[in-house]
């Protein structure tokens, strides 16, 4: 199993037909993602050829699910017509959006993450690089071909922070990677992630990653001590960070106190979640636990 | 993008929210003259984007046309907290009856944003919800609602305002959709003497993302304190100065976040943050570089880049084209995975330079670039 995504997933691509789309599709549809419909009003009824597999476009998401019973759509679409698009989707009833779009202004995001719950529709994203199931299928930018499926659930804030915990942890293999995006309002948090984690049976371990500015990570602590029983290794960015500095997501900042990578560290650590201070630290300490949790099977295993 | 105080009070008085008559100046004999069309008595108010400006002089109460000309003189040029007084703002002085607070923020938390209003205004807001969170009222805006006369006689009710600030709640929250702002506030809202409601200080918060859809802001450039800054903002460069001796670039804010913090902790300090962003081009990496090695302060450079959709052969093409753009004098580490990686590593190696080496791990590539940046 997985989360939010699996091989039965059957994906829409809003923007297929822009220079990011296009590119992104291709790389979709080589990760073994089920790619059925773009979605392009002017371009409605064209076909588009990704190395001889053809992909209809559609004029509306309702059309494109209409046809093709799609549930999941990946949105790349400029910032302004951003909003719209989630819309949209949540309009004809989509289980899953994807947004891809880097810079949506707060005022937009606000506004369609509160739409998209009222309508029973899942966001990932904004500004993030979507979420993979490997093996299975891919919804956004995340490179394919570094790991493996397997056992490991992985949450996190940064794009590059994922793929360096995917290709250090390539040998274990994930169950699914979601990248929630760094902008301060997104549609899915990393606690929506752990709940989905845990209930998953294919998730041995999770792997959550933070870095600096809101309290998220504080938040998802509070929720792993109350809810989570499976093992959880984090790893937060941003000790460095100096007060009041934008650190390249819109959200990353720490201001006065608050949003700390030391609070967050100190309060992952105080409910018992391992925290590396390096990526490969904290893809040592997910080893380690991994192994552990043999050695317990391999005990219990003669008294079953 | 924070807004100077006169231009929050500039879109407050837009959207009808009762302001004092103010009038802006950066120079003490035009104060003079403000001071006389605004009838003698003013307040001067330095114009500066940082709170705390009053302890330290940086409001002066003045008692007629020659006394405001003297604060002005007095308080243009002065250094608040590391900003530099360019402008001061003088208003007819108020009579104050009662002060209150109320504002709007982006409570992250709830993907929403939140009214939060006081009877008790003037001060630290931070400290009042402290010490007696009861006289803060906290309540969250649905935004397909916006905020309607009742739900800002509710917020009223709640933080104890009195009726005549529903109509200000409502303006305030148009001030901010209109403006695509991420904070606006309003410290102190008064009520005079002679029974009316007055915006004194508010501070307005922009979304920089909306800039494309803001005319009146679009145009307005980012001020840089570092000549650097503003050299990599000219370059479209994601760069942020920071005062160590390891040059700082990679893909991505989290990859290049993490690295500051791997090179802190082999015992040296970053010199900066540099994000060359997602499907990075050649020249942009050959930017980056040349705005780092142009750092007085930096003693050797770390290129972190985990290929996912940047291709690592454009990046090392980029770091060759860089090395014959500018003469490099300090050492170089470099490391490249993911993408393209074996094809960006021959590339480096076919170039041959000297002061560039390559590493196959993070850590070890970051406790290299620390050794050379102390050992120089």
């Amino acid at each position: 199993m997985a989360i939010f995504l699996t091989k039965e997933s059957r994906v829409l691509v809003q923007g297929m037909t822009g220079g990011e789309g296009m590119k992104h599709t291709r790389r979709m549809l080589a990760a073994g993602t089920n790619v059925v419909g773009g979605v392009n009003p002017r371009k409605a009824g064209q076909t588009v050829d990704f190395d001889d597999r053809l992909v209809p476009v559609f004029g509306s998401v309702a059309d494109a699910m209409r046809a093709t019973g799609a549930d999941v759509t990946v949105v790349f679409v400029p910032p302004a017509f951003a909003k719209a698009a989630v819309v949209e989707a949540a309009d004809a009833g989509i289980g899953l959006v994807v947004v891809i779009t880097e810079g949506i202004p707060v005022h937009d995001s606000v506004a369609f993450t509160s739409y998209a719950k009222k309508k029973g529709t899942r966001i990932v994203g904004p500004n993030c690089p979507g979420l993979i199931t490997p093996g299975q299928s891919n919804a956004g930018i995340i490179p394919a071909d570094i790991t493996r499926s397997g056992r490991v659930g992985l949450v996190s804030k940064s794009g590059t922070l994922t793929y360096q915990l995917m290709y250090e942890l390539r040998d274990i293999g994930f169950s699914t990677c979601v990248g929630i995006g760094g902008d301060p309002v997104v549609g899915t948090t990393h606690i929506d992630c752990l709940a989905a984690f845990q209930d998953d049976p294919d998730t041995e371990l999770i792997v959550l990653i933070g870095e600096i500015g809101g309290d998220a990570e504080e938040r998802a602590a509070t929720y792993i001590h109350e809810h989570v029983t499976k093992p959880v290794v984090g790893y937060i960015a941003g000790f460095t960070a100096p007060e009041g500095r934008t650190m390249g997501h819109a959200g990353a900042i720490v201001s006065g106190s608050a949003g700390t990578a030391q609070a967050k560290k100190a309060a992952l650590e105080a409910v018992g979640v391992k925290v590396g201070n390096t990526p490969t630290e904290t893809a040592r300490l997910v080893l380690a636990l991994l192994d552990t949790d043999r050695e317990d099977t391999a005990r219990e295993t003669p008294r079953a | 993008m924070d807004l100077y105080e006169h231009e929050a009070r500039g879109l407050f008085e837009e959207r009808g929210i009762p302001v004092p008559r103010a009038e802006v100046t950066d120079s003490p004999q035009a104060a003079r003259a403000i001071a006389r069309r605004l009838g003698g008595s003013v307040v001067v108010k330095a114009q500066v984007k940082t709170g705390g400006r009053g302890k330290v002089g940086g409001v002066r109460l003045a008692a007629d046309p020659a006394e405001a000309e003297r604060a002005a003189r007095r308080i243009l040029g002065m250094d608040i907290k590391g900003h530099t007084v360019g402008e001061v703002m003088l208003a007819q002085p108020v009579d104050i009856e009662t002060e209150f607070y109320v504002a709007y923020v982006l409570d992250r938390a709830a993907g929403r944003f939140l009214a939060i209003a006081s009877a008790e205004g003037g001060m630290d807001i931070e400290e009042v919800a402290a010490a007696r969170p009861e006289a803060v009222a906290r309540i969250h805006i649905d935004p397909a609602e916006g905020v309607t006369s009742a739900k800002a006689g509710e917020i009223a009710e709640a933080a104890g305002l009195p009726p005549q600030t529903v109509d200000v709640l409502v303006r305030l929250w148009e001030v901010l959709v209109r403006q695509d702002a991420v904070l606006v506030e309003v410290n102190p809202l008064v009520r005079t003497r002679q029974g009316h409601i007055l915006a004194l200080d508010g501070k307005v918060t922009l979304d920089d993302n909306a800039r494309f859809r803001q005319a009146r802001w679009s145009t307005e450039s980012i001020v840089y304190d570092d000549p650097l800054e503003a050299a990599a903002a000219a370059k479209g460069l994601n760069y942020v100065k920071l005062d160590g001796e390891v040059g700082v670039i990679g893909n991505g804010a989290g990859l290049v976040m993490s690295t500051l913090d791997v090179v802190a902790g082999c015992g040296a300090r970053p010199a900066n943050f540099l994000d060359i962003g997602g499907g990075a081009s050649a020249q942009v990496m050959a930017d980056g570089l040349g705005v780092i090695l142009s750092d007085p302060a930096v003693k050797s450079v770390f290129v972190n880049v985990f290929g996912g959709i940047t291709a690592c052969d454009a990046v090392a093409a980029g770091i060759v084209r860089a090395l014959d753009e500018v003469r490099l004098t300090k050492p170089l580490v470099v490391r490249l995975d993911g993408n393209n990686a074996a094809r960006g590593r021959a590339v480096l190696d076919g170039h041959a330079h000297p002061l560039v080496q390559q590493a196959t791990t993070m850590d070890g590539a970051a406790r290299r670039a620390a050794e050379l940046a102390t050992a120089s």
